[in-house]
């Protein structure tokens, strides 16, 4: 399979508007680091997913990639090419052709002003696509087929369709454009369980008949696992852990990874079994503009040791495509672990010691 | 009773020192001989005995609410009908529906958007759009006292004193411009009267319990975060230590992990503080993680009742079984998850016989044509399905008024024990 998208070294950093008596005082401006070193690759038509919580980067990454936000440093490559200078709406009109994005919201996407028609012709307006109506309108009804809409919804407006359906008319909007990469941010969060098993569906569906490639960016791990092929985890702008969607979930060997499939909701009702194994971190994720040292995520981990507050551990490659940013796998050293016994993560086994891990 | 004492503000003083005198005096003495009692809100239309209060089952707070019938169940909704005016017609929101909540009991309501269980749940307490009716011949009986005749003014005695409610958007729901200790500290200094000192001073215990250090009481809500925030939301629900809380999808905008750590929140406040619940929600996990029972609801009428560990392993109604199904589940398998094709029905001109039959995929002619009754079956499951008629398997035709008394054992046989000594540091109020 060929890679349609990498990106490699990303770095998004925002610096902290400073007040005048912070310039006054020359004080340091400070700097948000939302992005902060992250590799990634997408196969064509490959669906990854990009797990974390609020605040964990992986919104900003979407918008790196579409291109509505200019990364701090590092590189993109798209089919092949560099694109990371690319930028200015003439340069990019080619690339946001072949690269879309879904938003969350289909209620505050839609115009409530305009037709779905009228929303979904508006990209091929605007670059010039489709000068002919007819053609214009072919396309416009094929791209709402597509996305399983009957076309006489053409003519009508957001507010007389249930949430779904508007989320089908944002994904006509991004197929209209005939798009590679589709950059899904939460596109089912605002909707009901019953109507988002039948949007993931289409979104898999549309895989098959076009080719597309997914970036799926969620909170919920669960999700992440029904439609992506890969999983990331991020956690405040960096990768934990990565790997096929599979493995993440069955034996994840990062902390982080293993606590959040601990937390991950199930409407199996536990036994306090289950609860007593569940491992619910302390806290809140620190904020981008005050990364602790070492590991970034040392103070919340069950098992850190010396070495996580002052070296922050790059990702190994555990096998199998899978790494994790851990040093206690550095040298293999955390058991991949029975899935059964996983959530409970007790301290680490005297093998594990931080001389041993040194 | 009248409206211009309670404009002049006389009836919440009255009301406070009302509620005090509950606290401190032998109930069935206050209320015989204190004339505010005659002043207040409950003076006895119903033609009760002054002193007919009973015990608190749990035993958590000393005080009922003065009407409250003895060994009456905490909550029971009868056959509740609430119908919302449109230009077009009457949208019958929610449409018979009846359920019961014990002492010490989290039930946990769900289903998809429109299903009715907010609007359920906002009934109880009033809190509707003002072209909202709720229609003759539903009951509310909190403690057997029917809250549905009660005027808005003889309301708000049992509005966050006796039920309150934890709003999902906890960003919305509070003040930003007030810092939250005060936020918490206002119910407790109107409703129960209490000096801003004390006020203050136990809005401070309150957010410890749930969390926050003492000091944050000091913060804006801006300044807290999305989890602290509905922590906060969680402490004022409490400040006037009520028989039940009501809790409108008080995860949902949350991450994962603090979601958890909510969740966590909420059980050990049941363990500890013995919290009677109601939980609405989409989320089915959430329910599976902090009820006792669930009610499944589908275009405004119950689909199914129950114990959570009978409904959410065997479910018996095709709609639950497909929302079960629809779930996507670590723990099986991955890409399985089923679809429920269709829309819910326009509950204007909602579909005859069962609501459901457009959608079901076991649908008969029988389902199109008669509506399901509800059917109790022996192991506490209340299902409306033809699938499951009376007769088969034990099951049994029942009506609001059994579901009311005759929910089937155990689960009816609670015993007082149940939650902790009145000493416990959510005893506010005291």
């Amino acid at each position: 399979m060929t890679e349609l998208i990498r990106v490699s070294g990303l770095q998004v950093h925002f610096p902290i508007r400073s007040g005048l008596i912070d310039a006054l005082a020359r004080r340091p401006r400070g700097v948000i680091r939302a992005v902060d070193g992250v590799d990634l690759a997408i196969d064509e038509g490959q669906v990854l997913g990009l797990v974390g919580e609020s605040g964990s980067g992986k919104t900003t990454i979407g918008r790196v990639i579409v291109k509505l936000t200019k990364q701090t440093a590092g590189r993109i490559t798209f089919a092949g090419e560099d694109v990371s200078a690319l930028w200015g709406p003439k340069q990019l009109r080619d690339y946001r052709r072949r690269v879309q994005l879904i938003f969350q919201d289909p209620y505050e996407t839609l115009n409530p002003r305009q037709t779905i028609h009228d929303f979904v012709a508006e990209p091929l307006e605007v670059n010039g696509l489709a000068p002919r109506l007819a053609d214009r309108e072919a396309q416009v009804i094929s791209a709402l087929e597509s996305a399983g809409l009957p076309a006489d919804f053409a003519f009508r407006y957001p507010h007389e369709l249930s949430g779904g359906q508007r989320q089908r008319v944002v994904i006509a909007g991004a197929l209209v454009m005939g798009p590679q990469l589709v950059v899904a941010d939460e596109p089912v969060s605002m909707l009901d369980v019953s109507i988002r098993t039948e949007l993931l569906r289409l979104m898999l569906d549309l895989r098959e008949e076009r080719g597309l490639t997914y970036l799926f960016i969620t909170h919920d791990l669960a999700l992440a696992w029904v439609i992506a092929d890969r999983i990331a985890v991020m956690y405040l702008g960096k990768i934990m852990e990565i790997g096929p969607a599979q493995t993440v979930i069955s034996s994840p060997r990062n902390p982080y990874t293993q606590a959040l499939v601990s937390v991950s909701p199930s409407p199996d009702p536990p036994d306090a079994g289950m609860r007593a194994k569940r491992t619910i971190l302390k806290g809140e994720t620190p904020d981008a503009a005050h990364i602790p040292t070492g590991c970034r995520f040392h103070p919340r981990c069950p098992v850190a040791f010396d070495r996580c507050q002052v070296e922050e551990p790059p990702l190994f490659d555990l096998g199998g495509g899978q790494s994790a940013a851990c040093w206690l796998v550095e040298k293999d050293q955390l058991p991949v672990l029975d899935p059964a016994i996983l959530p409970g993560l007790p301290a680490p086994s005297p093998g594990v010691t931080p001389e041993a891990a040194t | 009773m009248t409206a211009p004492r309670e404009e002049l503000g006389l009836a919440r003083d009255l009301e406070a020192r009302d509620r005090f005198a509950d606290d401190e005096t032998d109930p069935s003495v206050s209320s015989a001989s204190d004339p505010v009692v005659a002043l207040g809100d409950d003076a006895a239309p119903d033609g009760l005995p002054p002193g007919g209060i009973g015990e608190r089952q749990s035993g958590r707070r000393g005080s009922l609410p003065k009407l409250a019938v003895p060994g009456a169940p905490l909550l029971v909704a009868k056959d509740l009908r609430t119908h919302f005016k449109l230009d077009a017609g009457w949208v019958k929101a929610v449409d018979g529906v009846s359920f019961r909540v014990d002492d010490g009991e989290a039930m946990g309501l769900a289903g998809e958007s429109g299903c009715g269980k907010t609007t359920t749940a906002l009934s109880l307490v009033r809190i509707l759009p003002s072209n909202a009716r709720i229609r003759k011949g539903s009951s509310i009986e909190l403690f057997g006292i029917d809250l549905v005749p009660k005027t808005e003014n003889q309301l708000r005695r049992y509005r966050w004193r006796e039920i309150s409610i934890v709003f999902q958007g906890a960003m919305n729901a509070l003040n930003p411009v007030r810092r939250v200790g005060e936020q918490i500290a206002e119910p407790i200094e109107i409703r129960l009267g209490a000096t801003r000192d004390r006020a203050t001073r136990q809005s401070a215990e309150l957010l410890e319990l749930v969390g926050i250090p003492r000091k944050r009481a000091k913060a804006y809500p801006h300044e807290l975060s999305g989890g602290m925030r509905q922590r906060a939301m969680i402490a004022m629900a409490l400040a006037c230590d009520p028989a039940l809380v009501i809790g409108d999808e008080p995860t949902t905008a949350l991450d994962v992990m603090v979601q958890a750590q909510i969740l966590q929140l909420l059980e050990s406040l049941r363990r500890d503080l013995g919290l009677s619940l109601i939980l609405i929600t989409h989320d089915l996990s959430v329910i599976a993680e902090t009820c006792d029972r669930t009610m499944i609801m589908y275009a405004g009428r119950v689909a199914e009742e129950g114990p959570v560990s009978r409904i959410f392993t065997a479910p018996r109604h095709p709609y639950t079984e497909r929302l079960l199904g629809a779930f996507p589940n670590i723990n099986s398998d991955r890409r399985t998850l089923e679809t429920i094709p269709g829309i819910p029905p326009d509950l204007l001109n909602p579909p005859e016989g069962c609501r459901f039959h457009p959608r079901c995929p076991a649908a008969m002619d029988v389902c199109r044509e008669v509506v399901p009754p509800e059917v109790l079956f022996p192991d506490g499951v209340r299902v409306a399905c033809h699938l499951h008629p009376a007769g088969a398997g034990g099951g049994m035709l029942i009506s609001a008024e059994d579901v009311a008394s005759r929910r089937m054992p155990p689960v009816a046989a609670e015993t007082p024990a149940v939650g902790a000594s009145p000493g416990t540091p959510g005893s506010v109020g005291k």
